[in-house]
C-alpha cells in the first residue's frame, strides 16, 4: 500500500510567497496522477515537499501508512526522475542505475545484476558500459527510469519527464512510461506542465493555480466537465471558446446569436443571468446554410492542423474557433453558421467562473 | 588627380602596400623571434650548464661531465632541501585543497548574505597576506604562537594566502554542478558526506587537480616566507637553500647552482605532466554532456 496524502499542506518560501497553499490531497494506491498546471503553479513543489527536498511549512504529507512529513528524502522510500535526469556524468550507465542500491549497501555483484536485469527491461541493452554523454536523449530519460526502478520504491516522482525529448520522441516515450506503470502498479505522480502529456498519460490529473487546485479528475472528467473558466481554458489542444452571455428564457444570447441552454445547467439558471457560455472548437460545426440555434460569422482565419484546420470565426466582434475537418474547410472570409453540439457546451458563472452544473450530472 | 594618370598611382599604392605589409611581417616576425630567444635563454642554460665543466652565466656548447651532480649529492643541505620542499608543498596544497573544497561547496550551496563581497576581499588581502608588506606582522604573530622555525608555520601561512584564490576558483566549479545531481543522490538516501565524496568531487575533479598542481607550484618556488619562519639550516627548502650556495671566495657556485636548478625544477614540470594528462587544467567549472 503506498498511498500518498496530504492534509492542509503549505510550502512557504521566504519572502511569504506561498507556492503549496493548503493542499488536502488523496493518490491513490497504484494511480498514474498528474500535477498539471502552467509554470509557477506550486505543481514542481508540490513534488519536491513529496520527495522531501523541500520542507514543508505546515501541514502532514503521508506515504502508505507512514507520516513521512519530517523524514529526510532518503527515509520516504520514494524514487524521483528530474526534468535534466541528473545522471551521474562520470559514472557508467550501470553504476548509475545501481547507485541507489550502492547506498543500500548492496554487494557490488548483485547490484550490477540488477542493473543489467533492469537496463534489459528498459531497452537500454549494450549500452550497459556507456558513459549518460554518450546516450541520447530517450536513452538517458530511459537509463534515469532504469534508476528509479531499480531502487524499488512506494512512490515514483516524475518531473516534466518528457519534457527534454523532441517532439517525435515524446508520443514513443510517453507510451513506453505509461506501459512501465501500468506493469509496475507502482504509485506516480508527475509534474506537467502539458495537458495533452496529463490527458493521455494520468489516470487522474489535479489542475494547479497559485498553490491551489482547481480541480482533480479523470483526464475525461477535466476535459468534459472543467470545473471552471481556468481549467476549461487551460485543458484542451485548443483552448475553449469561452464568451460572456446572457440568459433568456430557453436560450443564452452569445455574440449576438441565440443558443439553446446546455442541458447540464437547465434548472441552475433563471431568465437574466450574466454566465460564460463555453464551447470547446472540437464540438463546434461550420455550416454554410443557416442553421437554428446558431452564431452568424464569417471565417477570417484558417489554420492548417493537418486533417483538420482551425477556423477563427468573426461574429459581430466575438471571435469564435471552430475545428473543422479537411474537407469543409471554408473560404478565407466566407459566411456562415457555427453550430454547437449543445450537450456538450457549458455554461460558467458570470462573476466566480465557476461552471454551472445540475446536482444530478448527465455523464459525460 | 587627372584621369588620365589614374592607373599609374593606383598601382603605385599597391606596391607600397604591398611593401608596407611585408615590412610589417618581417618587423613582427623579429619581434617574436626576440621574444623567444628572450624566454628560450634561461630555459637552455637550464639544461646545459649543469653539465659544463665550468658553468658560467652564458651559454656555450658544453664539455660534458657529471661531476656538478656529485659536488650536489656531497652539499649536505641540497638534497635535504628538496624533501623539506616536498613535506612544505605537499602539506599546503592537502590543506589548501581539503578547506577550499569544503568551503567552496558550502559557498555555493548555502546562501549567505555578502557571500560575494567577502570572497572578492577575501581575494584581494590574499595577495597581501603572503606579500611582503605584511611579514612584519606575520613574524610576530608566529613568534607570539612559538611556531618559528617549524614546517607548520610555513605551511600554515602559505595556505592561508592561498585559500582565498582557491575557495574563488573552486566554488566556480561547484556552482556550475547542477543541484539535481546532489539531490538525486539524496532522494536515494546517500548522506551529505556521500554526496560530496560520490558526486561533487568526482565532477569537480579536474578543478581539484588544477588547485592542487597550482598550490603545489605557489609554495615549491616561494622564498620570502620560509626564508623568514625558517632559523635552522637543515629545516629550510630547495628554494631558500640554493641562495645559501657561493664558494669560499663569495661568488656563487654555478656549479651547485646549476644542477640544483635543474633537479629543483623537474618535480613541478612531472606534477604539471601528469595532471595534465590525466585531468587536464580548467579555471571553470561545468559539465560536457
Amino acid at each position: 500500500m503506498a498511498e500518498i496524502t496530504t492534509h492542509q499542506l503549505v510550502k512557504e518560501f521566504p519572502g511569504g510567497v506561498r507556492a503549496v497553499d493548503g493542499l488536502d490531497l488523496t493518490i491513490a494506491d497504484g494511480e498514474f496522477f498528474a500535477l498539471l498546471g502552467p509554470s509557477g503553479c506550486g505543481k514542481t513543489t508540490l513534488l519536491r515537499t513529496i520527495a522531501g527536498l523541500e520542507a514543508a511549512t505546515k501541514g502532514r504529507l503521508t506515504i502508505g501508512d507512514r507520516d513521512v512529513t519530517e523524514l529526510p528524502p532518503g527515509k520516504r522510500d520514494v524514487a524521483m526522475v528530474f526534468q535534466d535526469y541528473a545522471l551521474f556524468p562520470h559514472m557508467s550507465v550501470a553504476d548509475n542505475i545501481s547507485y541507489p542500491l550502492k547506498i543500500q549497501r548492496v554487494p557490488k555483484s548483485s547490484r550490477h545484476a540488477t542493473a543489467a536485469e533492469t537496463a534489459d527491461g528498459l531497452a537500454l541493452h549494450g549500452l550497459i558500459d556507456r558513459r549518460p554523454g554518450q546516450l541520447s536523449g530517450g536513452q538517458q530519460q530511459r537509463v534515469a527510469l532504469a534508476r528509479a526502478v531499480a531502487s524499488n520504491p512506494t512512490v515514483f516522482l516524475f518531473d516534466e519527464p518528457l519534457s527534454n525529448l523532441d517532439a517525435r520522441l515524446r508520443l514513443e516515450a510517453r507510451t513506453f512510461l505509461k506501459r512501465l506503470q501500468r506493469d509496475l502498479g507502482v504509485t506516480t505522480v508527475f509534474v506537467t506542465h502539458d495537458q495533452a502529456e496529463a490527458l493521455a498519460l494520468a489516470d487522474r490529473i489535479a489542475i494547479m493555480k497559485e498553490g491551489r487546485i482547481q480541480q482533480i479528475g479523470s483526464p475525461r472528467e477535466v476535459f468534459a466537465r472543467p470545473a471552471n473558466t481556468f481549467v476549461a481554458s487551460f485543458v484542451g489542444s485548443t483552448p475553449m471558446n469561452l464568451h460572456t452571455a446572457t440568459v433568456s428564457g430557453e436560450h443564452v444570447k452569445v455574440a449576438g446569436s441565440s443558443v439553446p441552454i446546455p442541458p447540464s445547467a437547465r434548472s441552475r439558471v433563471s431568465d437574466g443571468d450574466e454566465v460564460i457560455w463555453g464551447a470547446r472548437p472540437e464540438y463546434l460545426r461550420w455550416s454554410t446554410e443557416p442553421v437554428e440555434d446558431s452564431i452568424e460569422g464569417s471565417a477570417t482565419i484558417v489554420e492548417n492542423l493537418g486533417a483538420a484546420a482551425l477556423v477563427t470565426v468573426d461574429a459581430g466582434g466575438t471571435l469564435i474557433q471552430l475545428v473543422v475537418d479537411e474537407d469543409d474547410e471554408p473560404e478565407m472570409g466566407a459566411r456562415g453558421w457555427v453550430v454547437p453540439r449543445i450537450d456538450r457546451t457549458l455554461l460558467f458563472d458570470g462573476a466566480s467562473g465557476e461552471l454551472i452544473l445540475d446536482d444530478t450530472p448527465t455523464s459525460p | 588627380m587627372t584621369t588620365t594618370h589614374e592607373t599609374t598611382p593606383m598601382k603605385h599604392r599597391d606596391a607600397v602596400g604591398i611593401v608596407r605589409t611585408t615590412l610589417a611581417k618581417i618587423g613582427r616576425y623579429v619581434f617574436i623571434g626576440f621574444v623567444i630567444v628572450f624566454f628560450a635563454l634561461p630555459v637552455l642554460w637550464l639544461v646545459t650548464a649543469p653539465f659544463d665543466q665550468a658553468p658560467a652565466l652564458r651559454l656555450s656548447v658544453p664539455e660534458f661531465t657529471l661531476q656538478n651532480f656529485q659536488v650536489l649529492i656531497d652539499n649536505p643541505y641540497a638534497l635535504r632541501s628538496m624533501w623539506n620542499s616536498v613535506i612544505i608543498a605537499v602539506g599546503t596544497m592537502a590543506i589548501v585543497l581539503v578547506l577550499a573544497a569544503l568551503a567552496a561547496y558550502a559557498l555555493s550551496r548555502v546562501r549567505v548574505p555578502g557571500r560575494d563581497i567577502l570572497l572578492y576581499s577575501l581575494l584581494l588581502l590574499s595577495s597581501i597576506v603572503t606579500g611582503t608588506a605584511a611579514m612584519v606582522p606575520i613574524f610576530v604573530l608566529i613568534t607570539e604562537l612559538q611556531l618559528i622555525d617549524t614546517y607548520l608555520a610555513v605551511v600554515l601561512v602559505m595556505a592561508g594566502g592561498l585559500l582565498p584564490a582557491a575557495i574563488f576558483i573552486l566554488k566556480d566549479f561547484m556552482d556550475n554542478t547542477p543541484k539535481s545531481y546532489e539531490e538525486s543522490a539524496r532522494v536515494y538516501g546517500a548522506s551529505p558526506l556521500q554526496i560530496l565524496r560520490h558526486v561533487v568531487v568526482p565532477i569537480a575533479r579536474p578543478g581539484l587537480a588544477t588547485i592542487a598542481v597550482w598550490g603545489v607550484v605557489q609554495v615549491w618556488g616561494n622564498f620570502l616566507i620560509p626564508f623568514i619562519l625558517l632559523r635552522s639550516p637543515e629545516q629550510f627548502p630547495g628554494a631558500v637553500v640554493m641562495f645559501t650556495f657561493y664558494t669560499e671566495g663569495g661568488q656563487p657556485n654555478l656549479a651547485l647552482i646549476s644542477a640544483f636548478s635543474l633537479l629543483f625544477s623537474i618535480p613541478v614540470v612531472l606534477l604539471y605532466l601528469f595532471v595534465s594528462r590525466r585531468y587536464g587544467f580548467r579555471f571553470y567549472g561545468g559539465i560536457k554532456s
